[in-house]
């Protein structure tokens, strides 16, 4: 399906971002999937992903430095040829209430959630607009519309990705490139495990199907839209979340 | 409940072999592209309609090559709903189950307000909202019984927006939008999906008989500046009710070239 295609998913080498670029190899792309830190745990997702028939490279870089994105970009481009698909997934928590919660923690989730999609898209922007082609797939959050106790700074990133993401598609509307967000509600990955159990169980208790998503099940939605045919679909929001909030 | 899946269609989903969907206003339009891509994929389609609508569903057959014996015609009025109550028997009768529903069926009776009688209010909102409710209402207890349903109600970008001279039909499709909410947090727990698409202006018959300048003004207010095609509508209907989407509930997908954020 997406033979000769190439994707760069941020964040894609662990959690919801793992199993996008997993999902994208698996029917064709080559997947540039970036990582800060970790290069062991980049390798071992990228063996999977070779070792199910994918192709897929690892970038390290920061998506909070305009100048590295670009670097990234430059470097896929270089040797892939050019970018179809853009996902920015990597996102980070520093939760504490907005009372405990320092400027430090403020500035860096947003810097890393929010202002990361913008120097991505930036980086990568021209490319698609010359090529007349082209998804962006924002990845935001329940969170982002729902807020959360300790989470000012999340919710603040995740809520500021969608207003992100309807000018952007506005803006590229005419130009074959569409902008949609994937908002996951409760997802079965290490950001949400690392939570107290009692707090997780009290998550689980309101999602009115009782259990948390797989990574999988943002996956399959992220690649629907970056499907040639999703191209009357534009500045939208696809909730994924159990019920959990009715956006 | 799961059926054994190994055809995926586009590797993200599961065959509709031996499911069977019923589609409101299946016959022609957004609900003639729902039945096709379905059909395309295994499931048998109920189509339920007026009595116009047979056939217009032999045509819908006789386009569909080898998948044409799948569609199957059940004539009601959804704005009845001992006629709904009726016709899902008669489709459980025979072809034992029903996995999907697709409430689809929808009428326009446009005026402004102050020219917009009170049977013109009543006959949009009984058959765009009252339909839905009715036949939402006839499959629910098989649905809960068999722990397994998937059902998508066809809102409108006009149910956000609202429309000039589209009182009644904005408010049916508005209030579409909170009686999937509602139906999807009851049956969250057993097994069952509700949610929405909300389509933008679609190159359909019904908006082909708007007057050329409403047109062109829907178009103009488009960002990516066309009218969508029925099939961009039915492939997210398609996805939605896929087994491997159980986690989307509640859910209104907006498919309006950008028309409405």
């Amino acid at each position: 399906m997406f033979k000769g295609r190439v994707a760069i998913v941020t964040g894609g080498t662990r959690g919801i971002g793992a199993a996008i670029s997993h999902s994208l190899a698996a029917v064709g792309a080559h997947v540039a999937a970036g990582y800060s830190k970790g290069k062991e745990s980049a390798e071992a997702c990228a063996t999977k992903i070779r070792g199910d028939g994918g192709s897929v490279s690892t970038h390290q870089g920061r998506v909070d430095d305009f100048e590295d994105c670009k670097r990234v970009v430059d470097e896929v481009l270089k040797e892939y040829g050019r970018v179809d698909f853009l996902i920015n997934n990597a996102g980070i928590t520093m939760d504490k209430t907005l009372r405990k919660m320092s400027s430090e923690d403020w500035c860096q989730v947003i810097n890393v959630n929010l202002s990361g999609a913008f120097n991505m898209t930036k980086a990568v922007l021209e490319h698609m607009i010359e090529r007349g082609s082209g998804r962006v797939v924002n990845i935001s959050s329940v969170i982002g519309t729902t807020g959360n106790v300790g989470q000012a700074n999340y919710a603040a990133s995740k809520a500021g990705l969608f207003g992100f993401t309807k000018s952007l598609a506005l803006e590229l509307a005419n130009k074959g490139v569409t902008a949609n967000v994937v908002a996951p509600g409760f997802i079965a990955t290490e950001m949400v495990s690392a939570m107290p159990e009692e707090a997780l169980k009290k998550v689980v208790d309101k999602i009115p199907t009782k259990r948390l998503g797989k990574p999988e099940e943002i996956a399959r939605v992220v690649r629907f839209l970056c499907e040639d045919d999703s191209g009357y679909i534009t500045g939208a929001a696809f909730h994924v979340n159990g019920g959990l909030d009715m956006a | 409940m799961t059926l054994t899946s190994t055809q995926p269609s586009s590797g993200i989903l599961a065959s509709l072999d031996g499911r069977v969907a019923i589609v409101t206003g299946g016959a022609r339009g957004i609900g003639g592209a729902i039945s096709a891509a379905l059909a395309h994929d295994g499931a048998t389609i109920a189509v339920i309609g007026v009595p116009d609508d047979r056939e217009r569903t032999e045509e819908l057959r006789a386009s569909l090559n080898g998948t044409a014996k799948l569609v199957h015609f059940y004539e009601a009025n959804v704005a009845d709903a001992q006629a709904c109550t009726d016709a899902v028997a008669a489709v459980i009768a025979d072809h034992g189950r029903v996995d999907i529903l697709i409430n689809n069926a929808g009428i326009t009776k446009d005026h402004t307000l102050r020219k917009m009688t009170v049977d013109e209010w009543y006959a949009v909102l009984n058959v765009n909202l009252s339909g839905p409710f009715f036949m939402m209402k006839a499959v629910l207890d098989h649905m809960l019984e068999r722990q397994f349903g998937r059902i998508v109600n066809i809102s409108s970008v006009v149910g956000h927006m609202g429309n000039f001279g589209q009182a009644n039909y904005a408010a049916s499709k508005a209030g579409l939008l909170g009686l999937t909410k509602t139906l999807a947090l009851e049956t969250a727990k057993s097994g069952i999906t509700v949610n929405a698409v909300a389509p933008g202006f679609i190159a359909t018959e019904m908006v082909k008989a708007m007057p050329e300048a409403a047109k062109d003004l829907a178009k103009g207010r488009t960002p990516v500046d066309r009218l969508g095609e029925p099939s961009e509508i039915a492939r997210v209907v398609r996805f939605l009710i896929d087994e491997n989407s159980g986690f989307i509930t509640g859910a209104t997908y907006d498919v309006n070239g950008g028309m409405y954020m």
